[in-house]
Protein backbone atom coordinates (compact mmCIF):
# COMPACT_ATOMS: atom_id res chain seq x y z
CA UNK A 1 0.00 0.00 0.00
CA UNK A 2 1.15 3.10 -0.98
CA UNK A 3 0.67 5.77 1.91
CA UNK A 4 1.13 9.68 2.42
CA UNK A 5 1.15 11.30 5.75
CA UNK A 6 0.59 15.38 5.10
CA UNK A 7 2.39 17.68 7.69
CA UNK A 8 2.25 21.29 8.15
CA UNK A 9 5.35 22.73 10.49
CA UNK A 10 3.49 25.56 12.56
CA UNK A 11 4.43 27.97 15.53
CA UNK A 12 4.75 26.46 18.83
CA UNK A 13 1.43 26.30 21.12
CA UNK A 14 3.53 28.84 23.39
CA UNK A 15 3.92 31.13 20.31
CA UNK A 16 2.81 34.67 21.06
CA UNK A 17 1.09 36.69 18.25
CA UNK A 18 2.72 40.25 17.36
CA UNK A 19 1.53 42.09 13.97
CA UNK A 20 4.14 42.41 11.21
CA UNK A 21 5.25 46.09 10.10
CA UNK A 22 3.25 45.45 6.86
CA UNK A 23 0.23 44.82 9.19
CA UNK A 24 -1.04 41.87 7.19
CA UNK A 25 0.83 39.32 8.70
CA UNK A 26 2.59 38.26 12.04
CA UNK A 27 5.96 38.50 13.32
CA UNK A 28 7.66 35.52 13.33
CA UNK A 29 10.46 36.95 15.68
CA UNK A 30 11.25 34.26 18.70
CA UNK A 31 8.89 31.59 17.43
CA UNK A 32 9.66 27.63 17.72
CA UNK A 33 8.04 25.49 15.61
CA UNK A 34 6.63 22.01 15.61
CA UNK A 35 4.65 19.82 13.43
CA UNK A 36 1.11 20.42 13.55
CA UNK A 37 -0.55 18.59 17.00
CA UNK A 38 -2.60 16.50 14.60
CA UNK A 39 -0.29 16.19 12.21
CA UNK A 40 1.43 13.95 14.57
CA UNK A 41 -1.21 11.41 14.67
CA UNK A 42 -1.28 11.22 10.94
CA UNK A 43 1.89 9.95 10.50
CA UNK A 44 1.19 7.45 13.64
CA UNK A 45 -1.83 6.25 11.59
CA UNK A 46 0.45 6.25 8.27
CA UNK A 47 3.33 4.04 10.20
CA UNK A 48 0.23 1.60 11.78
CA UNK A 49 -1.24 1.24 8.14
CA UNK A 50 2.00 0.07 7.02
CA UNK A 51 2.97 -2.23 9.63
CA UNK A 52 -0.55 -3.77 8.78
CA UNK A 53 -0.51 -3.76 5.63
CA UNK A 54 2.81 -3.35 3.86
CA UNK A 55 4.36 -0.62 1.33
CA UNK A 56 5.81 2.39 2.39
CA UNK A 57 5.26 6.02 3.56
CA UNK A 58 6.24 9.18 2.52
CA UNK A 59 6.01 12.32 4.70
CA UNK A 60 4.67 15.25 2.64
CA UNK A 61 5.05 19.18 3.48
CA UNK A 62 4.67 22.39 1.62
CA UNK A 63 7.25 24.49 3.38
CA UNK A 64 10.99 25.84 3.54
CA UNK A 65 13.62 23.49 3.67
CA UNK A 66 13.75 24.16 8.00
CA UNK A 67 10.46 21.41 7.44
CA UNK A 68 13.11 19.03 6.65
CA UNK A 69 13.78 18.43 10.62
CA UNK A 70 9.89 17.30 11.11
CA UNK A 71 10.10 15.44 8.37
CA UNK A 72 13.48 13.67 9.77
CA UNK A 73 11.97 12.95 13.09
CA UNK A 74 8.86 11.21 11.56
CA UNK A 75 11.53 9.32 9.16
CA UNK A 76 13.25 7.99 12.76
CA UNK A 77 9.62 7.08 13.52
CA UNK A 78 9.24 4.53 11.01
CA UNK A 79 7.97 6.81 7.63
CA UNK A 80 10.03 5.79 4.46
CA UNK A 81 10.53 8.95 2.30
CA UNK A 82 10.28 12.70 3.07
CA UNK A 83 9.31 15.10 0.25
CA UNK A 84 9.30 19.19 1.10
CA UNK A 85 7.34 21.22 -1.72
CA UNK A 86 9.21 23.64 -1.19
CA UNK A 87 7.37 27.09 -0.69
CA UNK A 88 8.26 30.06 1.25
CA UNK A 89 4.19 31.09 1.63
CA UNK A 90 3.46 28.05 2.67
CA UNK A 91 2.30 28.81 6.02
CA UNK A 92 -0.18 31.41 4.79
CA UNK A 93 -1.36 29.85 1.56
CA UNK A 94 -5.26 29.41 1.44
CA UNK A 95 -6.95 25.93 1.63
CA UNK A 96 -7.31 25.53 -1.98
CA UNK A 97 -4.01 26.49 -3.15
CA UNK A 98 -2.29 23.69 -0.04
CA UNK A 99 -5.06 21.18 -1.79
CA UNK A 100 -4.65 21.18 -5.25
CA UNK A 101 -0.61 21.57 -4.72
CA UNK A 102 -0.87 18.12 -2.64
CA UNK A 103 -3.08 16.53 -5.25
CA UNK A 104 -0.94 17.11 -7.68
CA UNK A 105 1.98 14.97 -5.48
CA UNK A 106 -0.25 12.35 -3.86
CA UNK A 107 -1.24 11.42 -7.78
CA UNK A 108 2.06 11.67 -9.10
CA UNK A 109 2.85 9.06 -5.68
CA UNK A 110 0.29 6.76 -6.63
CA UNK A 111 -0.93 6.72 -3.48
CA UNK A 112 -3.82 4.67 -1.95
CA UNK A 113 -4.65 6.12 1.47
CA UNK A 114 -3.52 9.79 2.64
CA UNK A 115 -3.68 10.67 6.48
CA UNK A 116 -4.09 14.47 7.32
CA UNK A 117 -4.39 16.44 10.45
CA UNK A 118 -7.77 17.52 11.27
CA UNK A 119 -6.73 21.55 11.25
CA UNK A 120 -2.92 22.85 11.16
CA UNK A 121 -2.67 24.82 14.38
CA UNK A 122 -1.61 28.11 12.51
CA UNK A 123 -4.21 29.21 9.80
CA UNK A 124 -6.95 27.01 11.66
CA UNK A 125 -8.73 25.94 8.19
CA UNK A 126 -9.71 22.25 8.97
CA UNK A 127 -10.52 22.14 5.56
CA UNK A 128 -7.54 20.78 3.29
CA UNK A 129 -8.27 17.37 3.93
CA UNK A 130 -11.76 16.98 2.38
CA UNK A 131 -10.66 19.65 -0.01
CA UNK A 132 -7.59 17.69 -1.29
CA UNK A 133 -9.82 14.65 -1.35
CA UNK A 134 -12.53 16.30 -3.35
CA UNK A 135 -9.74 17.24 -5.81
CA UNK A 136 -9.07 13.83 -6.15
CA UNK A 137 -12.15 12.74 -6.65
CA UNK A 138 -11.68 11.00 -3.48
CA UNK A 139 -13.67 9.38 -0.62
CA UNK A 140 -12.85 11.25 2.94
CA UNK A 141 -13.48 10.53 6.23
CA UNK A 142 -12.67 13.31 8.60
CA UNK A 143 -12.20 14.14 12.49
CA UNK A 144 -11.84 10.50 12.88
CA UNK A 145 -11.15 8.85 16.66
CA UNK A 146 -11.23 4.89 15.02
CA UNK A 147 -9.73 3.68 12.28
CA UNK A 148 -9.81 0.34 10.70
CA UNK A 149 -8.41 -0.72 6.84
CA UNK A 150 -8.60 -4.21 5.26
CA UNK A 151 -9.73 -5.42 1.77
CA UNK A 152 -9.61 -1.95 0.29
CA UNK A 153 -12.52 -0.76 2.97
CA UNK A 154 -12.03 1.40 5.25
CA UNK A 155 -14.60 2.04 8.56
CA UNK A 156 -14.11 5.14 10.62
CA UNK A 157 -15.90 6.60 13.91
CA UNK A 158 -15.84 10.40 13.76
CA UNK A 159 -17.47 12.26 16.90
CA UNK A 160 -20.29 14.82 15.97
CA UNK A 161 -22.60 17.36 17.79
CA UNK A 162 -25.04 14.40 17.76
CA UNK A 163 -23.12 11.63 18.50
CA UNK A 164 -20.40 8.89 17.22
CA UNK A 165 -20.72 8.34 13.42
CA UNK A 166 -19.41 5.23 11.30
CA UNK A 167 -18.69 6.24 8.28
CA UNK A 168 -17.32 3.66 5.78
CA UNK A 169 -15.97 4.22 2.10
CA UNK A 170 -13.23 2.25 -0.23
CA UNK A 171 -9.84 2.94 -0.85
CA UNK A 172 -8.37 5.56 -2.09
CA UNK A 173 -9.25 7.99 0.57
CA UNK A 174 -8.15 10.83 2.66
CA UNK A 175 -8.33 10.00 6.61
CA UNK A 176 -8.09 13.43 8.50
CA UNK A 177 -7.30 12.47 12.34
CA UNK A 178 -8.46 13.90 15.27
CA UNK A 179 -7.55 13.30 18.84
CA UNK A 180 -8.00 10.12 20.59
CA UNK A 181 -6.86 8.24 17.13
CA UNK A 182 -3.60 6.97 18.08
CA UNK A 183 -0.91 7.85 20.19
CA UNK A 184 2.16 8.68 18.14
CA UNK A 185 5.18 6.75 19.22
CA UNK A 186 9.02 8.20 19.97
CA UNK A 187 11.56 7.41 17.39
CA UNK A 188 13.75 4.45 18.43
CA UNK A 189 17.67 4.51 18.16
CA UNK A 190 17.97 2.69 15.25
CA UNK A 191 15.94 4.83 13.40
CA UNK A 192 17.55 7.98 14.67
CA UNK A 193 20.76 6.30 12.68
CA UNK A 194 19.41 4.88 9.93
CA UNK A 195 17.61 8.92 8.89
CA UNK A 196 20.90 9.85 9.07
CA UNK A 197 21.87 8.30 5.32
CA UNK A 198 18.50 9.25 4.38
CA UNK A 199 17.56 12.20 1.89
CA UNK A 200 14.84 14.37 1.52
CA UNK A 201 13.92 15.41 -1.77
CA UNK A 202 12.50 18.80 -2.52
CA UNK A 203 10.26 19.76 -5.52
CA UNK A 204 8.63 23.05 -6.85
CA UNK A 205 4.73 22.83 -5.90
CA UNK A 206 1.59 23.25 -8.63
CA UNK A 207 0.95 27.10 -8.06
CA UNK A 208 -2.43 27.40 -8.77
CA UNK A 209 -3.02 31.32 -7.42
CA UNK A 210 -3.83 32.84 -4.98
CA UNK A 211 -7.92 33.12 -3.82
CA UNK A 212 -7.50 34.60 -0.18
CA UNK A 213 -6.68 38.49 -0.09
CA UNK A 214 -5.34 39.15 3.86
CA UNK A 215 -6.74 43.12 4.26
CA UNK A 216 -5.09 43.68 7.75
CA UNK A 217 -4.57 41.43 10.80
CA UNK A 218 -5.10 42.91 14.26
CA UNK A 219 -4.46 41.25 17.92
CA UNK A 220 -7.75 40.64 19.52
CA UNK A 221 -8.83 43.68 21.75
CA UNK A 222 -7.67 43.07 25.43
CA UNK A 223 -10.23 41.59 27.45
CA UNK A 224 -10.70 44.78 30.12
CA UNK A 225 -9.44 43.95 33.37
CA UNK A 226 -11.45 41.65 35.95
CA UNK A 227 -12.03 41.65 39.53
CA UNK A 228 -12.08 39.31 42.18
CA UNK A 229 -15.28 39.01 43.54
CA UNK A 230 -14.32 37.67 47.06
CA UNK A 231 -12.56 34.29 48.88
CA UNK A 232 -13.81 31.25 49.69
CA UNK A 233 -17.61 29.95 49.68
CA UNK A 234 -17.70 33.78 51.52
CA UNK A 235 -17.61 35.15 47.91
CA UNK A 236 -20.24 32.67 46.37
CA UNK A 237 -23.00 35.53 47.10
CA UNK A 238 -21.17 38.22 45.12
CA UNK A 239 -20.23 36.08 42.34
CA UNK A 240 -23.85 35.20 41.90
CA UNK A 241 -24.91 38.63 42.45
CA UNK A 242 -22.55 40.10 39.96
CA UNK A 243 -23.73 37.50 37.28
CA UNK A 244 -27.09 38.06 37.56
CA UNK A 245 -27.30 41.71 38.00
CA UNK A 246 -23.97 42.85 35.87
CA UNK A 247 -23.33 40.60 33.40
CA UNK A 248 -27.28 39.70 33.11
CA UNK A 249 -26.84 36.17 32.97
CA UNK A 250 -29.03 34.53 35.77
CA UNK B 1 -28.53 40.61 -7.45
CA UNK B 2 -26.53 37.63 -6.63
CA UNK B 3 -27.60 35.24 -4.42
CA UNK B 4 -25.59 33.77 -1.37
CA UNK B 5 -26.75 30.26 -0.25
CA UNK B 6 -26.98 28.82 3.07
CA UNK B 7 -25.88 25.66 4.33
CA UNK B 8 -28.59 24.54 6.57
CA UNK B 9 -27.93 21.60 9.37
CA UNK B 10 -30.87 20.08 11.07
CA UNK B 11 -31.62 17.03 13.03
CA UNK B 12 -35.21 15.30 13.06
CA UNK B 13 -36.71 18.51 11.18
CA UNK B 14 -35.35 21.20 13.47
CA UNK B 15 -32.56 23.34 12.19
CA UNK B 16 -29.46 23.68 14.26
CA UNK B 17 -29.05 27.18 16.01
CA UNK B 18 -25.64 27.31 14.56
CA UNK B 19 -27.22 27.38 11.17
CA UNK B 20 -30.01 30.13 11.67
CA UNK B 21 -26.90 32.52 12.88
CA UNK B 22 -25.36 31.78 9.71
CA UNK B 23 -28.66 32.94 7.96
CA UNK B 24 -28.52 36.11 10.12
CA UNK B 25 -25.12 36.48 9.95
CA UNK B 26 -26.03 36.04 5.95
CA UNK B 27 -28.35 39.10 5.91
CA UNK B 28 -25.12 41.32 6.75
CA UNK B 29 -24.59 41.07 3.28
CA UNK B 30 -27.80 42.30 1.73
CA UNK B 31 -27.48 39.89 -0.73
CA UNK B 32 -31.24 37.66 -1.20
CA UNK B 33 -30.56 34.01 0.82
CA UNK B 34 -31.03 31.25 -0.55
CA UNK B 35 -30.97 28.10 2.30
CA UNK B 36 -30.31 24.44 1.07
CA UNK B 37 -30.66 21.74 3.93
CA UNK B 38 -30.44 18.09 3.87
CA UNK B 39 -31.05 14.92 5.34
CA UNK B 40 -34.22 13.01 7.27
CA UNK B 41 -37.01 16.07 8.38
CA UNK B 42 -35.08 18.59 5.51
CA UNK B 43 -38.42 19.88 4.25
CA UNK B 44 -40.03 19.88 7.71
CA UNK B 45 -36.95 22.11 8.84
CA UNK B 46 -37.01 24.13 5.33
CA UNK B 47 -40.32 25.45 6.70
CA UNK B 48 -38.84 27.32 9.24
CA UNK B 49 -36.32 29.47 7.60
CA UNK B 50 -38.17 31.67 5.88
CA UNK B 51 -38.48 34.03 9.08
CA UNK B 52 -34.67 33.78 9.92
CA UNK B 53 -34.19 35.67 5.81
CA UNK B 54 -34.11 32.94 3.75
CA UNK B 55 -36.12 33.49 0.15
CA UNK B 56 -35.72 30.49 -1.12
CA UNK B 57 -35.13 26.62 0.16
CA UNK B 58 -33.91 23.58 -1.68
CA UNK B 59 -34.77 20.25 0.45
CA UNK B 60 -32.78 17.98 -0.09
CA UNK B 61 -34.68 14.97 0.81
CA UNK B 62 -34.33 11.02 0.40
CA UNK B 63 -31.51 10.02 1.29
CA UNK B 64 -31.50 6.37 2.46
CA UNK B 65 -28.00 7.40 4.42
CA UNK B 66 -25.92 10.35 4.83
CA UNK B 67 -22.79 11.46 2.85
CA UNK B 68 -20.46 14.38 2.98
CA UNK B 69 -19.26 14.06 -0.23
CA UNK B 70 -23.18 13.25 -1.96
CA UNK B 71 -24.80 16.41 0.23
CA UNK B 72 -21.44 18.55 -0.89
CA UNK B 73 -22.04 17.71 -4.67
CA UNK B 74 -25.97 18.61 -4.30
CA UNK B 75 -24.94 21.86 -2.70
CA UNK B 76 -22.75 22.59 -5.30
CA UNK B 77 -25.47 22.18 -7.85
CA UNK B 78 -27.88 24.39 -6.19
CA UNK B 79 -24.91 26.96 -5.87
CA UNK B 80 -24.12 26.68 -9.53
CA UNK B 81 -27.66 26.67 -10.63
CA UNK B 82 -28.67 29.85 -8.56
CA UNK B 83 -25.69 31.21 -10.16
CA UNK B 84 -24.65 32.26 -6.00
CA UNK B 85 -21.85 34.56 -5.66
CA UNK B 86 -21.58 33.58 -1.81
CA UNK B 87 -21.66 30.45 0.39
CA UNK B 88 -22.38 29.75 3.88
CA UNK B 89 -22.30 27.28 6.70
CA UNK B 90 -21.48 26.89 10.14
CA UNK B 91 -18.19 25.95 11.32
CA UNK B 92 -19.97 23.04 13.60
CA UNK B 93 -18.44 19.37 12.86
CA UNK B 94 -20.47 18.51 10.01
CA UNK B 95 -20.22 21.97 8.63
CA UNK B 96 -16.51 21.44 8.64
CA UNK B 97 -17.42 18.77 6.84
CA UNK B 98 -19.30 19.16 3.84
CA UNK B 99 -18.21 23.32 3.12
CA UNK B 100 -14.61 22.50 2.26
CA UNK B 101 -15.90 19.70 -0.71
CA UNK B 102 -18.37 22.38 -1.63
CA UNK B 103 -15.74 25.12 -1.65
CA UNK B 104 -13.39 22.85 -3.91
CA UNK B 105 -16.15 21.91 -5.89
CA UNK B 106 -16.97 25.22 -7.07
CA UNK B 107 -13.12 25.28 -7.21
CA UNK B 108 -13.40 28.22 -4.48
CA UNK B 109 -11.23 28.87 -1.24
CA UNK B 110 -12.37 28.51 2.20
CA UNK B 111 -11.97 31.74 4.85
CA UNK B 112 -12.96 29.24 7.92
CA UNK B 113 -14.57 29.72 11.12
CA UNK B 114 -15.00 33.55 10.95
CA UNK B 115 -16.29 35.76 13.59
CA UNK B 116 -17.47 38.87 11.01
CA UNK B 117 -18.53 39.10 7.67
CA UNK B 118 -19.48 42.26 5.91
CA UNK B 119 -20.12 43.95 2.37
CA UNK B 120 -16.81 45.56 1.42
CA UNK B 121 -17.39 47.49 -1.53
CA UNK B 122 -19.21 45.22 -3.79
CA UNK B 123 -17.39 42.45 -2.06
CA UNK B 124 -17.39 40.49 1.23
CA UNK B 125 -14.94 40.68 3.79
CA UNK B 126 -14.45 38.02 6.88
CA UNK B 127 -12.23 38.46 9.54
CA UNK B 128 -11.44 35.06 11.05
CA UNK B 129 -8.95 34.30 13.50
CA UNK B 130 -5.33 32.74 13.55
CA UNK B 131 -3.29 30.95 15.94
CA UNK B 132 -6.58 29.77 17.63
CA UNK B 133 -7.51 33.42 18.28
CA UNK B 134 -4.37 34.87 19.40
CA UNK B 135 -4.99 37.75 15.93
CA UNK B 136 -7.39 38.84 14.26
CA UNK B 137 -6.90 38.65 10.34
CA UNK B 138 -9.58 40.33 7.79
CA UNK B 139 -9.81 39.01 4.50
CA UNK B 140 -10.80 39.30 0.93
CA UNK B 141 -11.57 36.01 -1.43
CA UNK B 142 -11.31 36.82 -4.73
CA UNK B 143 -12.56 33.01 -5.70
CA UNK B 144 -15.78 32.73 -7.60
CA UNK B 145 -17.76 32.04 -5.39
CA UNK B 146 -16.92 33.71 -1.60
CA UNK B 147 -17.01 30.39 0.57
CA UNK B 148 -16.88 30.79 4.85
CA UNK B 149 -18.04 28.85 7.24
CA UNK B 150 -19.29 31.04 10.41
CA UNK B 151 -18.09 30.25 14.27
CA UNK B 152 -21.06 28.87 16.25
CA UNK B 153 -22.14 31.04 19.35
CA UNK B 154 -20.64 34.65 17.71
CA UNK B 155 -23.70 35.84 15.27
CA UNK B 156 -27.32 36.42 16.94
CA UNK B 157 -29.92 34.40 15.11
CA UNK B 158 -32.40 36.70 14.57
CA UNK B 159 -35.40 36.85 12.77
CA UNK B 160 -36.15 39.24 10.04
CA UNK B 161 -40.26 38.43 9.87
CA UNK B 162 -40.76 36.96 5.43
CA UNK B 163 -41.28 33.89 4.43
CA UNK B 164 -39.47 31.31 1.55
CA UNK B 165 -40.83 29.44 -1.74
CA UNK B 166 -39.63 26.08 -0.36
CA UNK B 167 -38.64 23.47 -3.31
CA UNK B 168 -38.29 19.85 -2.44
CA UNK B 169 -35.68 17.66 -4.75
CA UNK B 170 -34.35 14.23 -4.24
CA UNK B 171 -31.33 14.28 -2.76
CA UNK B 172 -28.05 12.28 -4.45
CA UNK B 173 -27.61 8.56 -3.32
CA UNK B 174 -23.76 7.83 -4.58
CA UNK B 175 -21.78 9.16 -1.95
CA UNK B 176 -18.15 8.16 -1.53
CA UNK B 177 -18.17 7.62 1.86
CA UNK B 178 -21.68 6.39 4.22
CA UNK B 179 -22.70 7.07 7.43
CA UNK B 180 -23.36 3.63 8.47
CA UNK B 181 -24.27 3.96 11.90
CA UNK B 182 -25.04 6.89 14.37
CA UNK B 183 -24.65 5.96 17.93
CA UNK B 184 -26.64 9.70 19.42
CA UNK B 185 -25.37 11.52 22.75
CA UNK B 186 -27.64 10.44 25.68
CA UNK B 187 -29.89 12.96 27.06
CA UNK B 188 -29.41 15.51 24.50
CA UNK B 189 -26.56 16.78 26.00
CA UNK B 190 -24.81 19.87 24.96
CA UNK B 191 -21.44 20.34 22.46
CA UNK B 192 -19.13 22.60 24.04
CA UNK B 193 -18.75 24.32 20.98
CA UNK B 194 -22.34 25.35 20.99
CA UNK B 195 -23.84 25.80 24.27
CA UNK B 196 -24.25 29.15 25.38
CA UNK B 197 -22.95 28.20 28.97
CA UNK B 198 -19.75 25.95 29.21
CA UNK B 199 -18.57 24.69 32.75
CA UNK B 200 -15.12 23.38 32.58
CA UNK B 201 -12.60 21.68 35.05
CA UNK B 202 -9.19 21.31 35.27
CA UNK B 203 -6.43 19.08 37.10
CA UNK B 204 -7.82 20.96 40.43
CA UNK B 205 -10.93 18.75 40.22
CA UNK B 206 -7.89 15.78 41.51
CA UNK B 207 -9.94 13.06 39.64
CA UNK B 208 -12.60 12.04 37.54
CA UNK B 209 -14.91 10.79 40.53
CA UNK B 210 -14.99 14.51 41.10
CA UNK B 211 -16.63 15.94 37.82
CA UNK B 212 -20.26 15.35 39.36
CA UNK B 213 -19.61 18.99 40.78
CA UNK B 214 -19.15 20.21 37.45
CA UNK B 215 -21.55 18.54 36.63
CA UNK B 216 -23.82 19.30 38.94
CA UNK B 217 -23.17 23.68 38.42
CA UNK B 218 -23.84 22.86 34.92
CA UNK B 219 -26.92 21.52 35.42
CA UNK B 220 -27.78 24.29 37.79
CA UNK B 221 -26.73 26.82 34.85
CA UNK B 222 -29.57 25.27 33.00
CA UNK B 223 -28.27 24.89 28.79
CA UNK B 224 -24.95 24.30 29.78
CA UNK B 225 -22.08 21.91 28.44
CA UNK B 226 -19.11 20.55 30.46
CA UNK B 227 -15.58 21.49 29.45
CA UNK B 228 -12.29 20.58 30.40
CA UNK B 229 -8.46 21.50 30.45
CA UNK B 230 -6.27 19.09 28.37
CA UNK B 231 -4.67 17.71 31.59
CA UNK B 232 -7.83 16.29 32.62
CA UNK B 233 -8.27 14.59 28.78
CA UNK B 234 -4.77 13.21 28.69
CA UNK B 235 -5.19 12.14 32.22
CA UNK B 236 -8.71 9.80 30.76
CA UNK B 237 -11.20 11.84 33.35
CA UNK B 238 -12.50 13.16 30.83
CA UNK B 239 -13.69 12.84 27.47
CA UNK B 240 -11.34 14.57 24.04
CA UNK B 241 -15.05 15.67 22.90
CA UNK B 242 -14.73 18.18 26.04
CA UNK B 243 -11.43 19.72 25.87
CA UNK B 244 -11.03 23.52 25.39
CA UNK B 245 -8.11 25.13 23.89
CA UNK B 246 -5.53 25.34 20.72
CA UNK B 247 -5.96 21.94 20.24
CA UNK B 248 -8.97 20.97 21.48
CA UNK B 249 -12.53 23.18 20.66
CA UNK B 250 -12.82 26.64 20.18
CA UNK B 251 -15.38 27.88 22.42
CA UNK B 252 -17.46 31.53 22.94
CA UNK B 253 -19.93 30.96 25.04
CA UNK B 254 -22.23 33.83 27.14
CA UNK B 255 -20.64 32.64 30.32
CA UNK B 256 -17.31 30.42 30.47
CA UNK B 257 -16.37 28.65 34.03
CA UNK B 258 -13.07 27.83 34.45
CA UNK B 259 -12.87 25.79 37.50
CA UNK B 260 -9.52 24.41 39.22
CA UNK B 261 -7.37 25.39 35.60
CA UNK B 262 -4.11 27.12 35.67
CA UNK B 263 -4.92 29.31 32.57
CA UNK B 264 -2.19 27.70 30.11
CA UNK B 265 -1.76 29.93 26.92
CA UNK B 266 -3.46 26.93 24.85
CA UNK B 267 -6.44 26.76 26.89
CA UNK B 268 -6.80 30.81 26.97
CA UNK B 269 -6.60 30.53 22.98
CA UNK B 270 -9.89 28.39 23.24
CA UNK B 271 -11.91 30.53 25.72
CA UNK B 272 -10.80 34.22 25.54
CA UNK B 273 -13.44 35.05 23.55
CA UNK B 274 -15.98 33.69 25.72
CA UNK B 275 -19.00 36.87 26.74
CA UNK B 276 -17.96 36.46 30.51
CA UNK B 277 -15.50 34.71 32.32
CA UNK B 278 -15.11 33.60 35.68
CA UNK B 279 -12.75 31.51 37.06
CA UNK B 280 -12.48 29.77 40.26
CA UNK B 281 -8.80 28.67 41.58
CA UNK B 282 -7.17 28.30 45.43
CA UNK B 283 -4.32 30.17 43.76
CA UNK B 284 -4.65 33.93 43.20
CA UNK B 285 -1.78 34.01 41.27
CA UNK B 286 -3.30 31.30 38.51
CA UNK B 287 -2.71 33.19 35.01
CA UNK B 288 -6.34 32.29 34.53
CA UNK B 289 -7.33 35.51 36.93
CA UNK B 290 -5.65 37.98 34.27
CA UNK B 291 -8.81 37.40 31.71
CA UNK B 292 -11.47 36.03 33.82
CA UNK B 293 -14.41 39.38 34.73
CA UNK B 294 -14.77 37.90 37.78
CA UNK B 295 -12.38 35.39 40.39
CA UNK B 296 -13.15 33.70 43.42
CA UNK B 297 -10.30 32.13 44.95
CA UNK B 298 -10.36 29.08 46.83
CA UNK B 299 -11.63 25.68 47.35
CA UNK B 300 -13.16 24.11 44.65
CA UNK B 301 -14.67 21.34 46.83
CA UNK B 302 -16.02 24.20 49.18
CA UNK B 303 -16.87 26.60 46.58
CA UNK B 304 -18.64 24.46 43.99
CA UNK B 305 -21.41 22.95 46.15
CA UNK B 306 -22.28 26.23 47.49
CA UNK B 307 -22.55 27.97 43.81
CA UNK B 308 -24.29 25.34 42.70
CA UNK B 309 -27.04 25.64 45.31
CA UNK B 310 -27.04 29.78 44.64
CA UNK B 311 -27.19 29.42 41.16
CA UNK B 312 -29.94 27.50 41.19
CA UNK B 313 -32.08 29.40 43.70
CA UNK B 314 -30.88 32.91 41.66
CA UNK B 315 -32.63 31.11 38.59
CA UNK B 316 -35.78 30.18 40.43
CA UNK B 317 -36.32 33.21 42.46
C1 LIG C 1 1.10 21.33 21.99
C2 LIG C 1 0.27 21.61 23.20
C3 LIG C 1 -1.10 21.79 23.03
C4 LIG C 1 -1.90 22.04 24.17
N1 LIG C 1 -3.26 22.20 23.97
C5 LIG C 1 -4.05 22.44 25.05
C6 LIG C 1 -5.47 22.62 24.92
O1 LIG C 1 -6.02 22.56 23.81
N2 LIG C 1 -6.21 22.84 26.02
C7 LIG C 1 -5.66 22.90 27.27
O2 LIG C 1 -6.40 23.10 28.24
N3 LIG C 1 -4.33 22.73 27.44
C8 LIG C 1 -3.52 22.49 26.36
N4 LIG C 1 -2.19 22.27 26.57
C9 LIG C 1 -1.70 22.05 27.95
C10 LIG C 1 -1.48 23.29 28.74
O3 LIG C 1 -0.17 23.79 28.47
C11 LIG C 1 -1.62 23.00 30.25
O4 LIG C 1 -0.72 21.99 30.60
C12 LIG C 1 -3.03 22.56 30.67
O5 LIG C 1 -4.00 23.46 30.16
C13 LIG C 1 -3.11 22.53 32.18
O6 LIG C 1 -4.34 22.01 32.61
P1 LIG C 1 -4.95 22.43 34.04
O7 LIG C 1 -5.11 23.90 34.07
O8 LIG C 1 -6.15 21.59 34.25
O9 LIG C 1 -3.84 21.92 35.04
P2 LIG C 1 -2.79 22.72 35.91
O10 LIG C 1 -1.99 23.65 35.09
O11 LIG C 1 -2.09 21.71 36.72
O12 LIG C 1 -3.67 23.63 36.85
C14 LIG C 1 -4.46 23.16 37.89
C15 LIG C 1 -5.02 24.38 38.62
O13 LIG C 1 -5.92 23.96 39.64
C16 LIG C 1 -5.75 24.76 40.78
N5 LIG C 1 -6.24 23.99 41.92
C17 LIG C 1 -5.65 22.92 42.51
N6 LIG C 1 -6.43 22.47 43.51
C18 LIG C 1 -7.52 23.26 43.54
C19 LIG C 1 -8.67 23.30 44.38
N7 LIG C 1 -8.88 22.40 45.34
N8 LIG C 1 -9.58 24.25 44.15
C20 LIG C 1 -9.39 25.18 43.16
N9 LIG C 1 -8.32 25.19 42.37
C21 LIG C 1 -7.41 24.23 42.56
C22 LIG C 1 -4.28 25.06 40.82
O14 LIG C 1 -4.04 26.26 41.55
C23 LIG C 1 -3.94 25.20 39.33
O15 LIG C 1 -4.06 26.56 38.91
C24 LIG C 1 -1.34 22.08 25.45
C25 LIG C 1 0.03 21.93 25.61
C26 LIG C 1 0.83 21.70 24.50
C27 LIG C 1 2.31 21.56 24.71
N1 LIG D 1 1.65 23.29 3.96
C1 LIG D 1 1.18 22.05 4.16
N2 LIG D 1 1.94 20.97 3.84
C2 LIG D 1 1.48 19.71 4.02
N3 LIG D 1 0.28 19.43 4.56
C3 LIG D 1 -0.51 20.47 4.90
C4 LIG D 1 -0.11 21.82 4.72
N4 LIG D 1 -1.12 22.61 5.15
C5 LIG D 1 -2.10 21.79 5.59
N5 LIG D 1 -1.73 20.49 5.44
C6 LIG D 1 -2.48 19.28 5.86
O1 LIG D 1 -3.85 19.59 5.99
C7 LIG D 1 -4.26 19.46 7.36
C8 LIG D 1 -5.30 20.50 7.67
O2 LIG D 1 -4.79 21.79 7.46
P1 LIG D 1 -5.71 23.10 7.42
O3 LIG D 1 -6.89 22.79 6.56
O4 LIG D 1 -4.85 24.17 6.86
O5 LIG D 1 -6.11 23.37 8.83
C9 LIG D 1 -2.97 19.59 8.15
O6 LIG D 1 -3.10 18.98 9.41
C10 LIG D 1 -1.99 18.86 7.24
O7 LIG D 1 -2.12 17.46 7.37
Amino acid sequence: MKIVACIKRVPTTEAQAKVGGDGKSLDPAGWQYMASFYDELAVEAAIQAKEKHGGDVTVLTIGTSDAAKEVREFLARGADNGVILKDAEASGRDPRWTAKALAAKVQAIGADVVFTGRVATDRDNAAVGPMLATYLGWACVTEVVALEIGGGKVTAKRETEHGVETVECNLPAVITCNKGLNEPRRASLKGIMAVKTKTIAEEAPVDSGAQAVVVSVELPPARKAGRIVGEGVAGVTALVDALKNEAKIL
Amino acid sequence: MSTILVFVEQSHGVARRASLECISAARATGMPIAAVVAGDGADKAAASLGKYGATKVVALTGAARWSADAVARDVAAVAKELGAKAFLAAATTTGKDVAPRVAALLDSTLLSDCTGLRADGGALAATRPWLAGKAIATLRSTAPVFCATTRPNVFPASESGGSAEIVTRAASSDGKANVTAVAEKSGGKLDVKEAPIVVSGGRGLRGPEHFHLIEELAAAFGSAATGASRAVVDAGWRPHGEQVGQTGKTVSPQLYVAVGISGAIQHLAGMRTSKIIVAINKDADAPIFKIADYGLVGDAFEILPALTKAVAAARKG
